[in-house]
């Protein structure tokens, strides 16, 4: 089994602040725009760096998205910051019309996603928003796990062509990914082989997935886990390739099991590889007021949460 | 003649509370809670004509919307004093299982709320929607509703504003909280907002200003003005001139406690400047 260790505690968002300070120096055109979160968003030191590439728009979400497809007709790109609920609810449509439909190079930034944004409570846990923006075409949507993934990922969307949608978190997660990693976007990342189960996390829940293979590799039970950073487009061959091996599969993320990466995955089996899933995910429930772990829990989002359902799934096989 | 004693104590004791509950959950919003809570006592006191127990459909009472949702900590406070729910419920604010979210919902029931807020901007249609439904119902009571200046940089504001002064929605009262202040920094280094007045007045609605917003012996008559301009034609706008922080010296004239709670020394700090009134939960 390999071992991961957690190298610092580290918030995702400060990835994605890090990894736009590196863009701001080496991409010119990289400009960036945010509603009245910069602090939140960790954009302060791209603002301080390049003022005149930083645009505050207030809370004006809707505007924010619309200015940023108009600034990618002149060869700009755009990375939009807010929270994920007002990255992607609130402005649904101006991201439709102007950036999807209209093929546009606009990288929204979306951080506190799910459950773990914590006491704000259920009016800013977006459990939606993967199903709204992998239903758009065109779109790709990006989940990172930890802080250097998302510093990582945020680089390599400046150099891709075409509207992304990258989604982050707020609390302190283990950060355990190799600092110098190469991030493909739509490449899933092995990160356990194993022959009994396949386990594909995304986001704050990859750390978990990982934990969970080690107690049940003290089971005897030798997981293949999975790291989907890219729910769209999705690694289909390399999910096939590890379900024919394993025969079961446990989909894991901080979202609703409507619309997420288990539904993405089942679709994907239903029609090439049929196998018993099992989906770690919330329930069509909103969130609540809790802090980060205590929400995880209650809704059933952790490695305690994955070891039950591989359990559940191998049953089924 | 209100008891303003009475009020001003009240007053001191919503500040409490508003510090006590961000300062356990060490989250929340003091800032713009401190800077309303005359606004609040005075609304909840005297003048909203309201019925003692809640029930959803408001009617025949009059009912207040609260657009800026983060300040949920004075709008918890004043409920809990108003008797909507007891004021030892206030200990459970943004903890797992509570009735009292992080922003205010109608999710857990918890009385006194009517519709869920916290993402900025909606307020005003909802309130707008209420009046109507006043109006349809042949129930001549007002509604009220108060969102945050930053706030208005949300265009659905906008075109609430346009329809309830084309539509002469008359039987409501919207409250700006002018503190000046927003997240990234004051309203005027973040995205000015011009001339507010002007604004609502280009739309078509009836302006006041109140320019001691956290002077009771100002809101109240303010408010009573408002009321009776109310039935003319024309929504009402009040311009409420407030403190951010207000009542605790270093919280004050800043952004910077828009959402940070005190730690158990500025906490301590804190309190000593309101000492109990009517007694902590
Ligand atoms: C749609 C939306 N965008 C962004 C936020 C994040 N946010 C919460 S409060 C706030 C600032 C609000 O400013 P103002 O209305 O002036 O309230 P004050 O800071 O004075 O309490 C922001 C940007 C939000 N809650 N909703
Ligand atoms: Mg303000």
């Amino acid at each position: 089994m390999k071992k991961y260790t957690d190298s610092g505690k580290k918030d995702t968002r400060s990835g994605f602040g890090d990894g736009l300070t590196e863009l701001g120096k080496k991409n010119k055109d990289v400009v960036a725009l945010c509603a009245d979160l910069t602090g939140s968003l960790k954009m302060d030191d791209f603002k301080k760096n390049h003022p005149e590439r930083f645009f505050q728009v207030g809370i004006a979400e809707a505007n924010m998205i619309g200015m940023a497809a108009g600034m990618t007709i002149g060869g700009k790109i755009p990375f939009t910051g807010t929270f994920a609920n007002f990255s992607t609810g609130r402005v649904y449509d101006q991201i439709r019309q102007s950036v999807a439909y209209s093929g546009k190079n606009v990288k929204i930034c979306a951080s506190h996603a799910g459950l773990t944004l914590g006491e704000d409570g259920a009016t800013h846990q977006i459990l939606e928003d993967i199903g709204l923006m992998k239903m758009l075409p065109g779109m790709t949507v990006i989940n990172t796990c930890d802080y250097n993934q998302t510093k990582a990922a945020t680089i390599a969307i400046a150099d891709y062509e075409g509207p992304v949608y990258l989604r982050f978190g707020r609390p302190k997660v283990a950060n355990f990914t190799p600092e110098d990693q190469n991030f493909q976007i739509g490449k899933a990342v092995q990160l356990q082989e194993g022959t009994d189960v396949t386990i594909i996390a995304t986001g704050h829940l990859v750390w978990e997935a990982l934990q969970a293979a080690e107690t049940l590799n003290e089971k005897g039970i030798k997981a293949d886990v999975i790291n989907i950073h890219t729910i769209k487009p999705l690694d289909d061959d390399a999910i096939l390739k590890s379900v024919k091996k394993t025969g079961c599969v446990v989909t894991a993320e901080e979202h609703n099991f409507l619309g997420g990466l288990g539904e993405s995955v089942a679709r994907l089996l239903s029609t090439q590889h049929p196998a018993p899933q099992e989906f770690i995910a919330t329930q069509d429930t909103f969130g609540e007021s809790g802090t980060p772990e205590q929400l995880m829990e209650k809704y059933g989002l952790n490695a305690s949460a994955i070891v039950n359902a591989v359990n559940r799934v191998i049953a089924r096989k | 003649m209100a008891d303003y004693k009475a009020l001003e104590d009240l007053v001191i004791q919503v500040r409490r509370d508003i510090l006590r509950q961000v300062h356990k959950v060490n989250s929340g919003h003091p800032g713009g809670s401190l800077g309303c809570a005359e606004f609040f006592v005075a609304l909840y006191n005297e003048i909203m004509e309201r019925k003692d127990s809640f029930a959803m459909d408001g009617k025949d009472e009059d009912i207040f919307f609260l657009s800026n949702g983060h300040i949920s900590p004075v709008f918890y406070s004043v409920l809990a004093r108003s008797g909507y729910f007891p004021v030892e419920e206030l200990n459970t604010f943004r903890l797992l299982n509570s009735r009292l979210q992080g922003h205010p919902t109608t999710h857990e029931g918890l009385p006194g709320v009517r519709i869920a807020s916290g993402s900025l901007g909606q307020g005003i249609s909802a309130a707008i929607g209420a009046a109507l439904a006043k109006k349809l119902n042949n129930d001549n009571h007002i509604v009220y509703a108060l969102c945050g200046d930053g706030e208005l940089q949300e265009g659905q504001n906008w075109e609430a504003i346009m329809y309830a002064a084309g539509n002469s929605v008359d039987n409501l009262i919207v409250t700006v909280d002018l503190n000046g202040q927003q997240i990234d920094g004051s309203t005027d280094n973040v995205l000015p907002l011009g001339n507010v007045r002007a604004k609502f007045e280009a739309f078509g609605w009836d302006v006041l200003d109140i320019k001691e917003g956290n002077d009771l012996k100002a809101i109240i008559p303010g408010m009573q003005k408002a009321k009776e301009r109310t039935g003319n034609g024309k929504p009402v706008c009040v311009l409420l001139h407030t403190v951010m922080g207000n009542g605790v010296d270093f919280m004050m004239h800043t952004h910077d406690w828009h959402g940070k709670a005190p730690n158990d020394e500025q906490l301590e700090n804190a309190l000593s400047q309101n000492p109990v009134t009517l007694g902590d939960y």
